[in-house]
């Protein structure tokens, strides 16, 4: 459990946060947590816990502090990459491009770091630069050519993925120095009580504490509003094209971190990040996180990868065939979006016992949960 | 396997229980309807799965080749051992004679895809062993389609190779067994050479079909080695790529059995070669309990596997890799007790080889059965020598130091 | 994909009662002569670049000593076309009316084994089991449509998921090939008119030729639009949204399956990864959208369809003739993906009529589509 509770905590703190828009607000915290709890997006931290406790009921070590640690540390690649996916879905859109930029990512690593130390920091800022621009690529192409970005981002995961196949010859020549790796593989020695404290452990809570910072600044309403509805936003003043431009950046950004974890826990080899982004996509829909724009938490999209990877490992302590995890995943998400869809819809209902007053109001603001439903729903 | 397979019900079931909780702690009662519609889509197509009679590993498991095998791997190759690639089991050959010819000849290629280190290796090898035949003025040109491991794409392929290509021969390697029969017979109607190479087509038309020993000696060579090194009782850990491709699946088929005869516990996941896939499933392992050894049907992603038992801080196991770079460097650099089984990748030459035999009119043989010997701890510093400067994707036993090219083509990853 | 339809569709935001009869006049005019026109116009634009595209690869063809109009290419290019083009006519389908499948693969590989596995390679099977596979998908389009329609989970998301589920079951079940095909229909996959129109083309032409009358004269043809277009307005003008959705589904795994039968006339064997292997989801989405469907859904056409699968085709036909490295191929689809539907995209935003009238309307839709879903489902 200690490994929830600080996730819970934060998340509900965040929760109470981003509801502050929401009519979740009135209330003690404590009223406020247990609403938010039954929303999607705080169910998903109660299905976590559950899991949690099947998979340490199935088997106990599981759950000693060293191995629940080691958990956390190798989930945090996925549950890094499904907040970054989860800026573009919030704002409306997709980013398929995350698996293509991750193996993009671990190449670089491998062919341009090699056995050369001093290449390190370079490395790593030429990842986040080229990270970045394919962010950008995919936000530009969304916003002002108007391509619809399940398109775009297609478009990149093939061109991108075949490039960088192309340039190296199918795959890197092998796996950069241990200074490199250490950053996903090694962790502080000797803490109390969980022995080693994984780095990626530690990336993954700065990176939640700056998602959450984010997502409570101007840019983070701007981006839930833009999703919730664009033209309402732009009325309000937001610049629609860059806001997008940016969740964009943030999810290549995010995939290029995750990438840099991965090489150091798994890596160099072609087919790490394959499939990476309808995990990351299906571990945000798992989170409560509605697509299509506009609604959801960033830390429940982090608590529907932990879910996932949870349930995976339940599935592999349970001895259930590894050939029949794509069916419970399957089933699971189809159950958690339809009841996600459904519980979003009744939280809307106190708004709409009024049904009057909004005509009245133009827009009162921009984060209510109506105009949404519309894509929402389809 | 099988056995386990009582359990998916139950995997389902969980899954909805879960899902039902989901819906249930958000709000009201949406899910009968859903868990209502998912399950009739389950019962649906479950009569069919009864009525079909669905193929599990025992399909893949032949005795008789198994037995075959099992001799093969002690058998006498004919030619120089210096030349593994021109080796082949003394057995029914081929008459070329008909093919006789006194000009370079264009070969038309229909590759199944170089989406893996072992294709690529071999394909720039083949490459290289194109360059030197043209210079010596057996073959003028080489045309390849890459069917992107797509069974349609390779059929089309051969079809227009057969209306466009004007081929004087055809090489092959199917993208799988059985779907790739029909259009390979439609290139031995042409009455041009056929030669067939990796894995199998369910037609003997071709003129030569040149493979290693196959998927059973690899089984047997590996879970041997294991069975050798554990003590009955102990756990082994199956690491395998895919389900449904026979070289893979005999692989399985064999060292499954000899597991099972000889009381040694093995449990098989499918990874998809992806190193993070790998260490996942080893990780939970070890949270289950101990153990004791690593069989993999490709050692693609061995270094991950390794490195799980590394991170975790248990003792190394006992394992089973495969020939390629990365897995014989971490195998030294730990000192674990291992075996590289290989699966000859100097069989890219042969064809082309084949090729130049079957112009010149001699005969070669139907089924060219090349030798496929594992690396031993022994060998290894010899292979880790000659290789020095490989990229960690290249295979030991790739067989083209005498090739154009040497080393740098291999080590820079030049594909055409 | 929000982000396109709210700034595309021209009737996204209408709620001013005065707004309502004018709206329903562009509808109704939208959906007759003017419509046809303007998809007219951008279809023949598509057909401009296919013209533009085969000018370019019979040169290309011709530099390689080859002929590009040969019989044995045109054979190629033809039989190339068939399958892809099946499935992205039920792709068309389903994404007209608002929604993605993303199951089409498992569903092909699904049927190839289910159909040759009741043929067992006689004949006398044939009928049973076409009817048996044609069934099933059937059953499974209709579970997808249940799911987008009345559970109201997004079509990504329910298609993923119907995938999955599948892919788990295929995995567990069948590992290699299954079954044989019967004897006539090896033969069908080889017949052809004169050895340059293949018969797998002809049954394409025949079923884009039926969906083309279903959406052009039919009721159900016409609801589809609409509720693409918008499916709240569709809803208020009194269409009953989930049968069109529905049928979609249906229409769309039927198609698959029909798809899976010609490609099983050509393999032989039923294969539980020939679906996977021809990454069908993704490439028939990109087809639609590259024919100039909008992705969003409401604007379309399955003449346009066929024009990006020709696209296609031929850009493959020309790259296998010119053996560009594989890596390289992808680089070249992604980024004709992206700069064909860049063109469109701007075209038809700049076609429409301006958003926001002279009587600037009060922002978005909430109360009217709100109730009405809740009224459906409670």
């Amino acid at each position: 459990m200690s490994a929830t509770t600080p996730v819970s905590s934060s998340a509900s703190s965040s929760a109470s946060g981003a509801g502050r828009t929401l009519p979740l607000t009135e209330g003690s915290t404590v009223q406020r947590v247990l609403r938010a709890a039954v929303t999607p997006g705080g169910a998903v931290f109660i299905l976590a816990a559950i899991l949690f406790v099947a998979v340490v009921s199935a088997n106990p070590s599981f759950g000693e502090p060293p191995q629940l640690i080691r958990f956390i540390g190798r989930t945090a690649p996925i549950a890094i990459a499904a907040m970054g996916q989860y800026y573009v879905i919030v704002s409306g859109e997709f980013d398929l491009s995350m698996g293509a930029v991750i193996a993009t990512q671990v190449v670089i690593a491998g062919n341009y770091i090699g056995d050369d130390e001093g290449r390190v920091l370079p490395a790593i800022v030429l990842m986040l630069v080229i990270g970045a621009l394919v962010g950008l690529v995919n936000g530009l192409g969304t916003t002002l050519l108007r391509v619809p970005s399940f398109i775009v981002t297609l478009g990149t995961m093939l061109a991108l993925g075949g490039l960088v196949r192309f340039l190296t010859g199918g795959a890197a020549t092998g796996n950069p120095v241990d200074t490199f790796r250490e950053i996903g593989r090694g962790g502080i020695q000797d803490v109390p009580v969980v022995e080693v404290l994984p780095y990626p452990v530690i990336i993954l809570v700065a990176i939640m504490v700056a998602g959450v910072w984010l997502m409570r600044s101007p840019f983070g309403r701007t981006i839930i509003a833009t999703g919730d509805n664009p033209d309402a936003a732009a009325l309000a003043g937001a610049h629609v094209w860059w806001v997008k431009t940016r969740a964009f950046m943030l999810s290549s950004l995010s995939a290029t971190v995750a990438g840099i974890l991965l090489v150091g826990y798994a890596g160099v080899h072609p087919s790490v990040g394959a499939g990476y982004e309808f995990q990351a996509i299906t571990a945000v829909v798992l989170g409560g996180v509605v697509l299509g724009g506009g609604r959801g938490w960033l830390l429940s999209a982090a608590a529907g990868a932990f879910a996932l990877e949870l349930l995976f490992s339940f599935l592999n302590f349970q001895e259930v065939e590894s050939t029949w995890r794509p069916t419970v995943q399957g089933v699971i998400i189809i159950l958690a979006v339809a009841a996600a869809g459904r519980a979003w819809s009744l939280g809307r209902r106190p708004s709409r016992a009024s049904p009057p007053a909004p005509p009245a109001a133009p827009a009162p603001s921009p984060t209510t949960a109506r105009p949404g439903t519309e894509t929402g729903e389809i | 396997m099988r056995r386990k397979i009582h359990r998916a019900p139950m995997a389902v079931a969980s899954a909805l229980l879960l899902g039902v909780f989901a819906t249930s702690c958000s709000t009201e009662d949406p899910t009968d309807s859903t868990s209502g519609t998912d399950e009739s889509s389950e019962t649906s197509e479950s009569p069919d799965a009864s009525e079909e009679s669905p193929a599990d590993e025992q399909e893949w498991f032949d005795q008789a080749v198994y037995d075959e095998q099992y001799e093969q791997r002690s058998a006498t190759f004919e030619g120089d051992s210096a030349t593994p690639w021109l080796q082949y089991i003394d057995g029914e050959m081929t008459d070329t004679a008909e093919y006789k010819s006194n000009k370079a000849g264009k070969a038309c290629f229909a590759n199944a895809s170089i989406s893996n280190p072992w294709r690529q290796t071999g394909w720039i090898t083949m490459n290289q062993q194109l360059e030197a035949l043209q210079e010596k003025g057996v073959i003028s040109e080489m045309e390849t389609r890459d069917a992107g491991d797509d069974d349609n794409t390779q059929i089309a392929d051969i079809d227009y190779f057969i209306s466009e290509g004007n081929c004087d021969a055809f090489i092959i390697s199917p993208n799988s067994t059985a779907a790739m029969t029909d259009a390979v017979e439609r290139a031995c109607e042409t009455g041009k050479p056929v030669v067939v190479f990796d894995r199998g087509v369910e037609t003997d038309c071709a003129t030569t079909f040149i493979h290693p020993i196959g998927g059973f000696a690899w089984g047997i060579d590996t879970a041997e080695f294991l069975i050798d090194n554990l003590e009955e009782g102990d756990k082994v850990v199956a690491l395998r790529i895919l389900p449904g491709v026979d070289v893979l699946e005999q692989r399985w088929a064999a060292a499954e059995k000899l597991f099972e005869e000889n009381g040694i516990e093995a449990v098989d996941f499918f990874t998809g070669a992806d190193p993070t896939e790998i260490k996942t499933f080893i990780t939970d392992e070890l949270n289950k309990g101990e153990v004791q050894g690593v069989w993999m049907d490709a050692g693609d992603g061995a270094v991950a596997a390794i490195e799980a038992f590394e991170d975790f801080g248990a003792d190394l196991p006992v394992m089973t890799g495969e020939d390629e770079m990365s897995f014989l460097r971490k195998w030294e650099e730990t000192g674990l007790t291992g075996l590289a089984p290989v699966y000859s990748n100097f069989q890219w030459r042969t064809p082309l080889l084949a090729l130049e035999k079957i112009w010149a009119g001699e005969e070669v043989p139907k089924e060219w059965v090349l030798p496929q010997v594992p690396i031993t701890e022994d060998e290894r510093g010899d292979y880790l020598e000659a290789n020095d400067g490989m990229p960690d994707g290249h295979y030991a036993k790739f067989g083209g130091e005498d090739l154009p090219g040497y080393p740098e083509v291999w080590q820079e990853r030049q594909i055409p | 994909m929000n982000g396109t339809r709210a700034t595309t569709d021209p009737t996204a935001g209408t709620p001013e009662p005065a707004a309502e009869p004018q709206e329903s006049v562009r509808r109704r005019r939208a959906a007759r002569p003017k419509a046809e026109r303007r998809r007219l116009d951008s279809t023949a634009l598509i057909y401009l670049v296919l013209v533009a595209v085969v000018a370019t690869s019979a040169v290309l063809t011709g530099v390689e000593g080859r002929n590009f109009f040969s019989q044995g290419n045109v054979w190629a290019v033809l039989t190339a076309m068939s399958v892809l083009g099946l499935i992205a006519i039920g792709q068309t389908l389903v994404i007209l009316v608002g929604s993605l499948d993303l199951s089409v693969p498992y569903v092909v590989s699904l049927a190839t084994v289910i159909a040759a596995g009741g043929m067992k390679g006689l004949d006398s099977n044939i009928p049973a089991a076409v009817v048996n596979t044609l069934a099933l998908c059937a059953v499974i389009g209709l579970v997808m449509g249940l799911l987008v329609s009345l559970l109201h989970v997004h079509g990504f998301i329910a298609s993923l998921g119907i995938g999955l589920v599948v892919s788990g079951y295929l995995g567990t079940n069948y590992q290699g090939s299954h079954g044989a095909a019967a004897p006539d229909l090896r033969l069908l996959g080889r017949s052809g008119i004169a050895g340059w129109i293949p018969t797998a083309f002809i049954i394409l032409l025949v079923c884009a030729v039926l969906v083309t009358l279903l959406l052009r004269y039919t009721r159900l043809g016409h609801h589809v639009y609409a509720i693409g277009g918008n499916q709240a307005v569709a809803r208020m003008s009194g269409v009953r949204t989930a049968l069109p959705v529905v049928a979609a589904h249906v229409l769309c795994s039927v198609l698959a399956g029909l798809a899976a039968l010609l490609l099983l006339s050509r393999t032989g064997v039923g294969s539980p990864t020939i679906g996977s292997q021809g990454r069908y989801d993704l490439l028939s989405i990109a087809a639609v959208v590259l024919g100039g469907t909008l992705l969003a859904g409401g604007k379309g056409s399955v003449v346009g369809t066929i024009g990006g699968v020709a696209i296609f085709a031929v850009l493959d036909n020309v790259m296998g003739v010119m053996q560009v490295n594989p890596f390289l191929k992808d680089f070249v689809r992604g980024l004709v993906i992206v700069l064909a539907v860049a063109v469109y995209a701007r075209r038809s935003v700049v076609r429409r009529p301006p958003r926001f009238g002279a009587s600037r309307p009060v922002l978005p839709v909430p109360s009217s589509a709100g109730p009405s879903t809740k009224g459906e489902r409670a």
